[in-house]
């Protein structure tokens, strides 16, 4: 099974954003691993998140034709923790996008708007880099099969799309 | 916009892309021998340069691609001098000088610096 993280698509723009949603349960095994008395989301889920959320954008801009990779997390500032219970929301923009791949600006937010009455409702800031594999500047090769985008992804896609109040 | 602005501004792009200190970057530094840049923060710094300076660079503009791949450019691991043609025609922003007395593949990155870049910049700006 292929590993998913977040929960459906709120809002997609082709080329340009996406915004995600993920319900934060404290039924996930992974949010009891780092403090056992304290479970959190671990701030690399987060990244996670928000790189399957971007990815699927930058993806999507070639009809999922190129293997899509994260190559680089140029920042990720965190800035309060993501509790069992809380609704996040990754909310991905297209800095820059080209034939070799793309950048990605992106912002981690609490959905509750007392949260956010109270300046607290910003998670994270997070800037990634995506590669289009084969167009990698060294020539490298890669296997001709998209090993990102597989059925299986193309299936779960299928399902966004249908459960999506937007055009995915 | 001066050498020394374009200079400044390129000095941001780098230390945001490879997290490297101020002073490590100086106008001889190689990006990939002295600021240790690996292939993917290439991509990178093109990326940061376009936002920077609002300009478009096309694939293989910057640094031409695939050279040591192909066997009209290189022999044994050694650049030929068709190779080398082609690379000053595609990189004039780049002192050629000391590569062409031993035009070995493997320092062929040493054409990649931080003066070529702002160069390069001042050419597109132009």
């Amino acid at each position: 099974m292929r590993w998913i993280w977040i929960d459906k698509f709120i809002e997609f723009t082709p080329r340009t954003s996406a915004v995600t949603l993920k319900n934060c349960s404290l039924a996930e095994e992974h949010l009891h691993d780092l403090y056992p008395d304290f479970p959190i989301v671990p701030h690399s889920l987060i990244v996670e998140g928000m790189a399957q959320t971007a990815g699927i954008l930058v993806g999507e801009a070639r009809q999922f034709k190129e293997k899509v990779i994260l190559a680089k997390i140029g920042k990720a500032v965190f800035h309060r923790l993501v509790r069992p219970g809380d609704t996040i929301l990754f909310k991905a923009t297209v800095d820059q996008l080209n034939e070799q791949g793309a950048s990605i600006s992106g912002r981690v937010e609490l959905l509750d708007d007392k949260a956010h009455a109270a300046g607290m409702g910003l998670v994270a800031e997070i800037e990634l880099m995506f590669s289009h594999i084969d167009q990698n500047i060294s020539g490298i090769k890669f296997p001709e099969h998209n090993f990102v985008f597989t059925e299986q992804f193309t299936d779960l896609l299928a399902n966004y799309r249908l459960s999506a109040p937007v055009t995915l | 916009m001066t050498h020394d602005e374009i200079y400044a501004k390129v000095k941001v792009v780098l230390v945001d892309a490879l997290g490297v200190d101020d002073e490590e970057i100086t106008p001889g530094a190689v990006i990939r021998d002295d600021l240790g840049a690996e292939s993917i923060d290439f991509l990178d710094i093109m990326f940061r340069l376009e936002k920077a300076f609002g300009i478009k660079i096309p694939k293989g503009e910057l640094m031409p691609e695939n050279v040591a791949n192909d066997p009209n450019y290189v022999e044994n691991g050694v650049v030929k001098p068709a190779g080398i043609a082609m690379l000053k025609e595609k990189m004039p922003h780049s002192n050629f000088t000391e590569f062409e007395k031993d035009p070995k593949v493997e320092s062929m990155s040493k054409l990649f610096t931080v003066e070529a870049i702002v160069k390069y910049v001042e050419g597109k700006l132009k």
